[in-house]
Order: C-alpha cells, then structure tokens, then sequence
C-alpha cells in the first residue's frame, strides 16, 4: 500500500511538473511552430499545432530583408563587452567590499542594490540627453556603457558573495608570501572564485544580450542588437507574427545554445556557497 | 638576524583596546610563545607584528629597523597559519614555489630550495598533489615548507596545530622544535595550549585581556609566576587556589599544584573525600572534595587504588606552594613552619599513596 502511495504522489507530482513547465515553454514552442508557419497560417482563427504546411519562407525573408548577421554582431559586442567591462569594475569593488569592509559597506551594497529596483524609464530622460551631447547615441560604445552600468550592482553583489566564501587567510598568505594587491586578486583572488566569475559573466551576458528596453531607445540602426531587430517586425505596416517569430528564434537560438552548454556551469555558481 | 622590539604597542579595534601598551624583546634565535586565553590580544599582536594588523600607536622594530609601518611582504618573515592558507589550485611544489616566484628567484634556485625543503619536512612524494589530497599533517608541513624557502629573518606561527589530531599535533610539535633547533631562526609561536608552550619554548609570554602578565623560561613561570592568573594558566592540571580567612597578613589565597599534594589513608593536614577519578595510564587525576576548603585536583600515580567516594588525607609539600595577595599578586615565600597555619587542622606527617611528590 505504501509503496503504491508513493508512486501515485509520484506520478501526480511528475504530471504537475511537466504540466507546469509546458506552460512556461509553450510561447517558445508557439514561437517556433509560428515561425514555420505562412503570414495566413500564423493569424487563422483556428490555428493548428503541428497540422499545418512546414515552410522555412519566413527565415529567407527575414535574412534577406534584414542584416541579420550585423544585429547579431552588435549583441554579441554589447553583451561579451557590456559583461567584460562590469568584471573589470566589479572585480576590484567586490573585493574591497568583501575583505576591507567599513561600517558603510552594507550601506552601500543595499544602494547598489536598489539601483535595480529603480524603473529605468525613470532615468530614461537624462540618459538619453546625456547620450546625445556625447554623440552615444545608436553606438556599440554607448550601449556597452549603459549595459554595463545596468548590470554592474549585479555583478558586484554577486561577486561579493563569492568572494566572502574564501578564506581570508589564504588572502593573507598571499600577502606575507609578497604579493601585491593586483597580484592577490589575479594569483589567488580569482582562480579560487573562477566557477562564480564564470556564472556571473554568463548572466550578464544573458541579461545584456536579453535586454530590449535600453537598446530599444538608445539605438536605431547601426548598432542595434537582436532585440531591435526583432522588433522591426513590429512596424506600422502591420503585424507579421511568422517572420517576428523567425526572427526571435533567430535572436534567441544563439543565447539558448550558449544558455545550454553553460548550464552546470550556471547553476555551479549561483548556488556557490549556499550549502558549505 | 630576527630580533622583534615592541616598544609601547597599542591594538584598538574602533573602541575597543585589544592590546595596552606593550613592551617587548624578542631575541634573534629564540622560540617564544604567545600563550593565553582565547581574546587575549595574543594573535592580534602576532598580525601586528606580521603587519597584517596596523598598529594603532608605538613601535615594532625588526632587527632594529622600524617596520612599524612596513607591508608584510617587506618585513621578512613567514607566518604560518591555523587553517594552513594553502593555495588549494596549485600543487604543493607551486605553493611552495609561490613566494620565491614572487621574488623573482630564478627558476634553478626555487627548485633547489623546493627539494631541500621537501627534504627537510618529507613532501618529496606529495610535491605533485594538491592540497586538497593531503591529510592536516601533511598540510601543515606544506605550510610550514612555503615558510621556509623564503629563509625569513622569523617565522610566526598562529596556533598551527589547532586543527590537527592529539597524537598528530605532538608529532608536530616535535617537528617545528626540531625545525628550530636546526634552523636557529627565531620562532613567534602562539597558542591557547600551555602543554603546547610549556614543551616548545625558550621563552613564554603570558597573555591576559590585552597584558603580558609574565615573560619567562617554562619553568620560571612554572615555579614563580608573577600572579595567580600566570600560577593558575601554567601547569596541567591547573593550580588549586585555596581562599584564606581575612587576617592581618595580607595572604588572600594560596595555591598548590595537583602534583605537590600528597595523598594518605591514616592521617594528613584534610581530610577528604575522592570524587571524579581520571585514569592517565601513567598517572591518576583525584577530585578531592575537602570540607571549608572546596574541590582540591590530586595528582597521584598510575597504580592509585582509590575508589569514588573513598576518605582520605591530604598533605602538602609545603615549600612548593604560593601565596597571594588581594590582587592577585605572588607574595614572597613564608618560612615553612609558618604556612598553612590557617587552612591546616592536623600536622602529622603523611603516609605514601601512590602520589608523585617533586
């Protein structure tokens, strides 16, 4: 009886797990099905899942209406150097806040913090005039910029985490050993908190590359990223939902891959030091 | 060279004052201990001298130059730590390599001074492995060898055996003695054990609440300690205090050593009886309970066939006790007829029990 208890809450709990991640990946599989869909299929009123006439039309289009491979470009240099620029700042701020802490230091990591929880169309203003002094507008450089300053209190919160999991002494060692401070982080500093310096390069390349808001208003054509140049497909002319979901799977697939080979890797570092 | 001056060293953590103004001369060659209660101020002077500490007011001169506020890395020594602070992703021949790499030693030379040092502290078969594949022993030796390569003017130890087993920390006590017998290096040891203190050192400083109480060889401490937190802290087990009636001397307890009692069946100065025994093998440890004077610890022989519970007499060597004042402080000795007039009831020479009398 047990035993049958048991494998009937297993077989409900099973069901509801799957049940639940369907509903999460079904606008993806509706993506992906649409985007092989005609413009008629992909509006009927009865539309089919599987049923309906396979066509790769809309990826052809897509690619040769659009310079794909220049947005795809433009997200791969705004996330890679939008996530490179925040370590380069967010190394050395972590690890003043990790080993050289002040009675502010938590302060100051809860006003970092609460950057994120500001509605970014409330700086939106004073950005963007900022940008258009600067001549930043629709550059690669100005996107890094603001993509760095997003997701850097990210980055320093999560770095700081893994840096107070390594021991102090072995930082101290360093330094009776004659290192400098350079040479304590990049000797002993950073190939002990590798796994969470990869996880944390990951997310914000994910966040960078997913960000549509920022690179929305910020960019027009030269530097806009996959997230533009999905949305170009949204134009007064009307609503295309077979070649927008092409070009979604074509701006997702990249992060999706990249997202699936990091995985280990991924959920290795957000979950550092939760269980010593 | 490795003399280490203090001269008026202060410590304040905010506003708190870890360490009071602290004179001391360590010599070039000797092996001193930091011993003392945990939150004594003992490892905070050690990083003090180490430089990892700032010092917040006074001197540290280190073979006579200020290093007061010198880097660490500048200041020519080697500390070995409690957790051992290897690098866990290099191999033992690269944390060895690690601080002589840093001074750009060439290459030829730092693996001559890796093989001599696994040759010293037999790494030679786990130069290959990574921390993580060795046992504590074997760890702290890999500590101990990145300390030696540097050939640093001292070498400071922050309770390096901590963490190690029983059987294996006197293993190790052994090795770092014979390590300082050979090197001659001066050696700052500091530890919570006074067993640790007692059997390595030249000179042993006794740390309370941020003070040195006393500095002295083991058995200057042993035999005339300064006070009764020095008489109490030194010695295993620990001094019996006995509270004495207000009187007009100004004795306020006297102190015996567990080892000074002498143990008898038919007649002593108290009469008590045998609590909680301990059996050493070697040796036997009584808790006597002795009315008006309180729980008194007996140090007899291994063969001691009292039972819990057994009555028996009590008698003291009498020129090995102490006795001290209202502050705590040691009085000078009393001429022997004089002492324990107060505590002592019966003066009829004891009988043997199995008791190690010095």
């Amino acid at each position: 009886m047990a035993i049958n208890n048991s494998n009937k809450s297993k077989i409900i709990y099973t069901a509801l797990a799957w049940s639940i991640s369907g509903m999460i990946f079904f606008p993806i599989l509706w993506t992906l099905l649409t985007s092989f869909k005609t413009e008629a299929e992909a509006i009927s009123a009865s539309p089919s899942l599987f049923m309906f006439d396979w066509t790769l039309e809309n990826y052809s289009d897509v690619l040769a209406r659009s310079s794909y491979f220049n947005h795809f470009w433009n997200s791969v240099v705004i996330s890679i150097g939008s996530s490179l620029l925040g370590l380069l700042i967010a190394v050395p701020a972590a690890w003043s806040m990790a080993f050289v802490q002040t009675k502010r230091t938590k302060h100051l990591l809860m006003w970092m913090l609460s950057t994120k929880m500001l509605p970014p169309v409330g700086v939106l203003i004073p950005i963007y005039l900022i940008f258009r002094d600067f001549g930043l507008l629709d550059t690669k450089l100005g996107l890094v910029i603001v993509m760095t300053l997003v997701n850097l209190p990210i980055m320093v919160w999560m770095l700081y985490t893994y840096f107070r999991e390594i021991p102090h002494e072995i930082l101290e060692a360093s330094r009776m050993d004659g290192c400098t401070i350079s040479e304590e982080i990049f000797h002993v500093l950073l190939p002990l908190a590798l796994p969470g310096i990869a996880s944390t390069l990951l997310l914000n390349v994910i966040l960078a590359w997913n960000e549509a808001f920022w690179t929305l208003i910020l960019t027009a054509a030269d530097a806009a990223p996959l997230t533009a140049f999905i949305a170009s497909y949204s134009s007064p002319e009307g609503l295309f939902y077979a070649k927008l979901s092409a070009a979604s799977v074509m701006a997702i697939v990249p992060i999706l891959i990249l997202g699936w080979f990091s995985q280990k890797q991924l959920v290795r570092g957000l979950s550092f030091g939760a269980v010593k | 060279m490795g003399s280490i001056t203090l001269k008026q060293v202060t410590k304040n953590f905010g506003d708190v004052n870890v360490i009071k103004p602290l004179d001391l001369q360590i010599h070039d060659g000797e092996f001193i201990v930091f011993v003392g209660p945990s939150g004594c101020g003992k490892s905070t002077l050690l990083r003090m001298i180490a430089g990892l500490e700032d010092t917040t007011s006074g001197n540290i001169d280190i073979d006579g130059q200020d290093a007061t506020h010198t880097p660490p890395a500048k200041r020519g020594l080697a500390m070995v730590f409690q957790s051992y602070a290897l690098y866990p992703h290099m191999s033992v021949r690269n944390n060895i390599a690690f601080p002589l790499k840093r001074a750009k030693v060439s290459p030829k030379e730092i693996a001559e001074k890796i093989a001599s040092a696994a040759k010293i502290l037999n790494l030679g078969d786990y130069l290959d492995r990574k921390p993580g594949q060795l046992s504590g022993g074997q760890r702290q030796r890999v500590a101990i060898g990145r300390a030696i390569v540097r050939q640093p003017s001292a070498f400071l130890f922050d309770e390096p055996l901590s963490n190690l087993d029983a059987s294996l920390r006197v293993n190790m006590r052994l090795e770092i003695s014979e390590l300082h017998k050979s090197l001659a290096t001066t050696m700052v040891y500091v530890t919570h054990d006074q067993v640790e203190a007692m059997t390595m050192a030249d000179r042993i400083a006794v740390f309370n609440a941020g003070v040195i109480e006393q500095v002295g060889t083991p058995l200057e401490l042993y035999q005339r300690p300064v006070n009764r937190f020095v008489a109490g802290f030194i010695g295993s087990p620990k001094m019996n205090f006995i509270d004495v009636e207000a009187g007009d001397d100004s004795v306020s307890s006297i102190g015996v050593r567990p080892e000074h009692i002498s143990l008898s069946e038919n007649s002593g100065k108290w009469l008590g009886r045998v609590g909680v025994i301990e059996h050493l093998g070697s040796e036997t440890f009584l808790h006597v309970h002795v009315d008006k004077v309180g729980t008194l610890t007996v140090k007899a022989g291994g063969d001691c066939p009292l039972e819990y519970g057994d009555d028996v007499y009590l008698n003291v060597t009498p020129d090995k006790t102490l006795r001290f004042d209202k502050n705590g402080l040691t009085l000078p000795p009393m001429p022997v007829k004089e002492q324990f007039s107060k505590p002592f009831t019966n003066q009829s020479a004891p009988a043997s029990l199995g008791t190690e009398s010095k």
